[in-house]
């Protein structure tokens, strides 16, 4: 394989990552506080969709502050039923993913009409970084993407910080593990959970920021096709560490960059059997790793 | 209050809040309401056509995974990866109905159908059931939640089923992304004049079938034992929960499985990219609004028949796109589970606990 080709692959393979780290980065918080938020697919739908009106209204910038917003209102929703109401979380999370498909369809159509096909949004430029971006094969790879890739790179130490060595990340972390013996050491579990749920959907609703802004161009029904889905599969592979689940997401932005890379090789392969790697690497991984890792104790409990 | 009238007035409550906030959602964006729940209403009872033909085929698959997944649920499996399931039985059907469907067709017509129509389900069945094995022996053997492996294969199976309908098993003149019509003798008979068939048959049968099966056996005990309270069922017990679980689990892909060899074999006679419409979905919607009671599934698979078939309606008189009926969908889910963590924690309350 050539240089040039590899570092074309590379630079896909940051790319597709880099909407799976925000998304995956955001459940990992949510998750050390124990809640299991399957809703991030649709807070990236939303998001996704934030990111198409705010862009069409004031250009890319106002998109991304558009989406973060759509993930924050629907994590709201789901922290309000799933631990303000105390109801099932994965039951909760699989309906807000429902109800994020069916509005942000009725509002995409509404908006842009029943056509709606071949929108083109205003998109992120490009940030070359100055030096990093001239080492050879992975410097244009990991710094030559936009802006929101950066943003993404600088949250891994951020979180791991916030994490592991603040009080807010101790108390994060104590609910996560036993939402009873942090309530009697005096933690006010509800808020910190709160809390972590909705950095959690901010941050997906980042990540369908850069899908539609720096990855794709456009919006559609159903755009994020199970990414949120992934990203969780992701923080159990990156077991519940920042810096691993950085290492994870590059792992599957590889995986579904594969296809690009392979297509041109191996001609008769159909192009389905790429679409459906991905979800069986995550398979594969997830039944190697799930022994050898601990997850929050108190993951999904009230 | 009788529980069945409790739970049937529950559900329409349910009901009528989720239409509540679709009607409110449309105003907010700017579509005609009142229109639209009238169009709504018009498509799903406003003929015996949409009722046999509209409303009550919709329902054969709704029922089907709708048990499935009351099944599942009941033994402590999350299955949230119907939709796959029933994939891997349309994909089975097709398979076997296109094969089977040559080989009988020397039989005489009767004959051909009785003996294809059998081994085209019973293909659905296997296919759907070993679908939901691999989620089965990645809980059981490596521990990974069932939640994540069933709703990651919800996207093998589209894929698959994309791959089939432009590969192999592609219409021979490849054309079109879809397979050949299955031959008469691979489909089910259908009500002369309607595209109601004889699969409504079947799901009735099973629901009561699956009813009978937790109120008078032992493993129904076992089953509702494991769901209810796993650590008790094991230790007081003595309920190998595990097997439990794996074959709640099992049960519920063969249903999701049959239902789309039914939708095969029954309704579209050919494979096609998102042959379902979220129906691995909305039969969460299904269960839990039925309070994963097999007999009571039947009407709230009708109920959300009806909802969609409506809601194609909605979209074809009204303009209002289908898909916000995902909304409805989403809010019944919630009053419902709201009211059992609300029932949960009263009845927390009334034995002593700590809430």
């Amino acid at each position: 394989m050539n240089e040039s080709l590899l570092t074309a692959f590379l630079t896909a393979a940051v790319r597709v990552a880099t909407p799976l780290l925000l998304a995956a980065l955001g459940e990992t918080v949510s998750e050390r506080g124990g809640v299991i938020n399957l809703g991030i697919e649709g807070a990236m739908l939303a998001g996704a969709l934030g990111a198409a009106l705010g862009a069409t209204a004031g250009g890319p910038w106002a998109g991304v502050l558009a989406a973060i917003a759509g993930g924050l209102l629907v994590s709201a929703a789901f922290a309000a039923i799933a631990i303000g109401a105390d109801a099932d979380q994965i039951i909760t999370g699989t309906a807000m993913t429902l109800a994020s498909i069916g509005l942000t369809g009725a509002i995409y159509r509404s908006a842009y009409g029943t056509a709606g096909v071949g929108l083109s949004l205003p998109t992120l430029p490009v940030v070359v970084v100055p030096g990093l971006s001239d080492i050879p094969v992975v410097g244009p790879a990991f710094f030559q993407q936009s802006a929101l890739t950066y943003i993404a790179y600088l949250l891994v130490p951020v979180l791991w910080w916030s994490l592991f060595r603040t009080r807010f990340g101790l108390t994060l972390r104590a609910s996560g593990e036993s939402a009873e013996h942090a309530r009697a050491a005096g933690v006010r579990v509800t808020r910190v959970r709160v809390i972590g749920v909705l950095i959690g959907g901010a941050l997906a609703g980042l990540a369908g920021a850069s899908l539609v802004l720096a990855q794709v161009g456009t919006f559609a029904e159903k755009m994020t096709a199970g990414r949120g889905f992934i990203a969780i599969a992701i923080v159990v592979l990156g077991s519940w560490h920042p810096g691993r689940v950085f290492g994870a997401a590059l792992f599957f932005g590889a995986a579904m960059a594969l296809q690009f890379l392979l297509q041109s090789f191996l001609l008769g392969v159909p192009y389905q059997v790429f679409l459906l790697l991905p979800y069986l690497l995550t398979l594969l991984v997830l039944a190697g790793v799930v022994g050898q890792v601990r997850a929050p104790a108190g993951l999904g409990k009230g | 209050m009788n529980p069945a009238v409790r739970s049937l007035l529950s559900a329409v409550a349910a009901m009528g809040v989720g239409l509540a906030v679709l009607a409110l959602g449309l105003t907010l964006s700017g579509y005609d309401a009142i229109a639209a729940l009238s169009a709504m209403g018009a498509g799903a009872f406003g003929s015996p056509d949409a009722i046999l033909s509209a409303v009550l085929p919709r329902a054969i698959p709704l029922i089907l995974i709708g048990l499935g997944i009351g099944l599942a649920f009941r033994g402590g499996a999350l299955n949230i990866g119907a939709e796959g399931q029933f994939y891997a039985g349309a994909i089975a059907a097709t398979w076997v109905g296109l094969l089977v469907g040559g080989w009988t067709s020397g039989l005489g017509a009767t004959w051909a159908r009785l003996v294809t129509v059998p081994m085209v389900l019973l293909a659905a069945v296997i296919a759907g059931m070993l679908w939901a094995a691999v989620p089965v022996i990645l809980k059981l053997r490596f521990g990974v939640l069932e939640v994540i492996s069933t709703l990651l294969l919800n996207f093998v199976g589209e894929a698959l089923v994309s791959w089939m309908v432009q590969g192999p098993l592609q219409e021979s003149k490849h054309i079109y992304p879809q397979s050949d019509l299955l031959p008469v003798a691979a489909r089910l008979p259908q009500l002369p004049g309607t595209r109601l068939h004889l699969g409504l048959a079947l799901a009735l049968l099973l629901a009561v079938t699956l009813w009978a099966f937790g109120r008078w056996t032992l493993a129904g005990f076992a089953l509702r034992a494991t769901g209810a309270n796993p650590v008790a069922a094991a230790v007081v017990g003595h309920i190998n929960t595990r097997r439990v679980f794996g074959l709640a689990l099992l049960g519920s892909g063969a249903l999701a499985g049959l239902a789309g060899g039914a939708e095969v074999s029954g309704t579209t006679f050919a494979l096609f990219q998102n042959l379902s419409p979220g129906y691995g979905f909305t039969g969460i919607a299904v269960a839990l609004l039925a309070q994963l009671n097999p007999l009571a599934t039947i009407g709230t698979g009708l109920l959300f028949a009806a909802l969609e078939a409506g809601a194609s309606g909605m979209q074809r008189d009204a303009g209002v796109p289908a898909i916000a009926v995902y909304v409805v969908e989403a809010t019944i889910i919630i009053v419902v589970i709201v009211a059992e963590a609300r029932r949960r924690r009263v009845a927390l309350r009334a034995a002593g606990g700590e809430v």
